[in-house]
């Protein structure tokens, strides 16, 4: 047999059905549903008279909307808001499947409730309406993102109409230096690649650095393989993500654990397997990084300047004026000149417990800059309760920090988490997107680490000098 | 779903790189819980002020490029979230099929599912369309699905690559869903069996 990818494998074990053009039927193990994108998909099945066809392996949690705030038993203000995460309950109800509503404590970003509950597993397909289910891909799972007509296609079919992805290598060798996280590795490889540099591909992330990371870390690093263009991010399972598996509510005991481990270790790509496209970094050229513009490729050393627009090709030129622009910046300012208004520290990319421990390493005993509005959003409930239990809640409110309830919040601020007119925030979520975290608002991609140190200095920070 | 055979209207230019979902529809619009009623919103921040009122400059405010069907747009169009919202708005205002280098792999999936052809050619031939896109509302573009071509307001002619599936579904306004429970049989089958080999998923 010819030597396989991870992809490769995990693709064969989920082929339902390939037509003989080539189109295939893809079988979903994992179907998680959030607000936003899900209650045209349950309206058509039900104005087709159709049914959910695994409820049991369907799993919704409402995040997007849900405000953070202390006070939030007291309903959603905002009426469509309310009226989206209603319809949730009500589908959820009404369909039978997993549900975990904004008053349960295992409520949280979908992305982190899955995980954190054992939904996710080696080896299984995972997708959702919802661009960063690529997180999942840490497990070895192959989880990507759906459309809504999608979403109702596997609510009524458990499968995915696919073609399937090129196979493409992302190697980082060797060791990190100190100060340089998961969230410097994903944003360096796609400043490396672009953001379009992995359509068409599923990536497998490998290599010394990679597997040095906690599943935490890997979960911040496949998040984003969505943001270079990739299908998916796989990283191949061993014992770190078995350690952290076991013993999860849904994950598998006794003889059942013993025979989905001895099949999980076989979930690793074949020496001499092909890969269509291979990039290699070095884990020690690897700096703590900051993105200066509105596309998550436009990454930079935060000891590095402002580029100029000429220093790009072909519409890149333009694009980058217009960022400059946008952001309020001059082509030569040196990144650590920059000035923030906001920091905020959460979402599916950072919103977990090691993010908030590497936070609380960074500003026990300190203050906060004068005027600076600072937020740390847990990305769930037992988030949340595992931070209080291990006195971080109290660091960052000893800080300054406002110590808020989960949910995606201001990583795409469609709840009342919003920057506000010419806002320059420093944000551990994926997107900085012109309008992502309001209207006009400023973004700065950066790890946890870093969010934490601007929020001392109130300027981009080079993490390396306050350690 | 709405069949797509031939159009031929007006194209409107959008050389930007990167247009990304937030772009093409703002998240403060992700909140029906409708498919429709989209299309005024379609590039909100860059098509209104804060005050509703129209950004002149803003391709498709202008006279000539209010009624497009065509987007002629710069490279890796649709990048960033999942929201079938995005090609909702771009139905919804009326434009039925994109053109561009390259387009994030999810927004291209949820235009055919929406009646959209998103149609990927080299740098040099969006370069021609982009040109004559630019003309404005007497240059008329046609897209001929079938025969796999668009045809400029010069007439000249470049032929496209389209998954032969997709065209299919596009050309006969198929449901997805329905042509998926048509093989019932091999997805029970494939269950039963992957229920036997791997219990605990």
């Amino acid at each position: 047999m010819s030597p396989k990818t991870l992809y490769d494998k995990i693709w064969d074990a989920h082929l339902a059905h390939e037509a003989e053009d080539g189109t295939c039927l893809l079988y979903i193990d994992r179907h998680l549903v959030h607000e936003v994108t899900s209650p045209q998909a349950f309206e058509g099945l039900r104005m087709a008279g159709r049914t959910v066809r695994a409820p049991e392996k369907t799993i919704a949690v409402p995040d997007h909307n849900v405000p953070t705030t202390l006070d939030r038993a007291k309903g959603i203000d905002n009426e469509e808001s309310r009226i989206q995460v209603e319809a949730l309950d009500k589908n959820a109800k009404e369909f039978g499947i997993h549900y975990y509503p904004v008053s349960d404590v295992r409520q949280g970003i979908v992305h982190i409730v899955g995980p954190e509950q054992g939904w996710t597993l080696p080896g299984m397909t995972v997708v959702c309406g919802d661009s960063h289910t690529a997180t999942h891909g840490a497990f070895g799972a192959l989880a990507h993102g759906i459309g809504t007509s999608e979403v109702e296609h596997v609510l009524a079919t458990q499968t995915l109409i696919q073609q399937k992805s090129k196979n493409m290598k992302v190697e980082v060798t060797g060791k990190l230096k100190p100060g340089v996280t998961a969230k410097d590795i994903t944003l360096a490889v796609i400043g490396e690649t672009g953001t379009a540099g992995g359509t068409g591909y599923v990536i497998e992330y490998c290599g010394e650095a990679i597997r040095d990371l906690s599943m935490e870390g890997r979960m911040t690093v496949c998040n984003m393989a969505i943001e270079g263009g990739a299908r998916a991010g796989l990283i191949a399972p061993d014992e770190t993500t078995y350690a952290y598996v076991k013993g999860r509510p849904h994950a598998p005991t006794g003889e059942q654990w013993d025979a989905a481990l001895a099949w999980w270790k076989t979930l690793y790509t074949d020496e001499d397997a092909h890969f269509d496209k291979i990039v290699t970094l070095k884990g020690e050229d690897i700096q703590p990084v900051v993105t200066w513009g509105t596309s998550p490729e436009d990454v930079l050393p935060i000891t590095a300047t402002v580029p100029h627009p000429e220093d790009f090709e072909g519409g890149k030129v333009e694009a980058a004026r217009r960022s400059l622009e946008y952001m309020g910046l001059k082509a030569g300012q040196k990144l650590t000149d920059i000035e923030i208004d906001t920091v905020f520290i959460g979402s599916c990319t950072n919103g977990r417990i090691e993010d908030l421990r590497a936070v609380a390493e960074v500003v026990k005993g300190k203050k906060i800059k004068d005027g600076m509005r600072a937020m740390i959003v847990p990305g769930s409930g037992l988030v949340r309760a595992q931070a209080e239990e291990e006195g971080l809640a109290e660091i960052f409110k000893a800080s300054g920090f406002e110590w808020r309830l989960a949910g995606c919040s201001m990583c795409l601020a469609m709840n009342p988490d919003q920057l506000s007119e010419g806002e320059r925030c420093a944000a551990t979520s994926n997107r900085n997107f012109e309008g992502r975290q309001g209207y006009k608002g400023r973004t700065h991609l950066v790890s946890p680490a870093m969010a934490a140190a601007a929020a001392l200095t109130g300027r981009l920070t080079d993490i390396r000098e306050l350690m | 779903m709405e069949k797509f055979e031939k159009l031929t209207g007006i194209a409107a230019p959008m050389p930007l790189v990167n247009i990304d979902t937030d772009m093409i529809i703002p998240k403060v619009f992700l909140k029906s819980i409708q498919r429709t009623g989209f299309g005024v919103n379609l590039f909100d921040e860059m098509r209104y002020n804060r005050d509703g009122s129209e950004i002149e400059d803003f391709v498709l405010n202008k006279p000539q490029y209010r009624n497009a069907e065509i987007l002629v747009a710069g490279d890796n169009f649709g990048c960033g979230s999942s929201r079938e919202h995005a090609p909702w708005a771009i139905k919804d205002f009326g434009i039925r099929c994109v053109i561009s280098t390259s387009f994030a792999d999810i927004f291209f999936n949820n235009c055919f599912k929406n009646g959209i052809l998103p149609i990927v050619l080299p740098q040099e031939v969006v370069d021609v369309l982009m040109k004559d896109a630019e003309k404005g509302a007497n240059a008329r573009m046609e897209i001929d699905l079938e025969a796999q071509t668009i045809t400029t307001s010069d007439g000249e002619v470049f032929s496209f690559d389209v998954d032969p599936f997709k065209k299919h579904c596009l050309m006969e306004g198929l449901d997805d869903i329905g042509l998926t429970l048509e093989k019932k049989a091999s997805v029970d089958a494939f269950e039963a069996r992957a229920a036997a080999e791997r219990p605990w998923v």
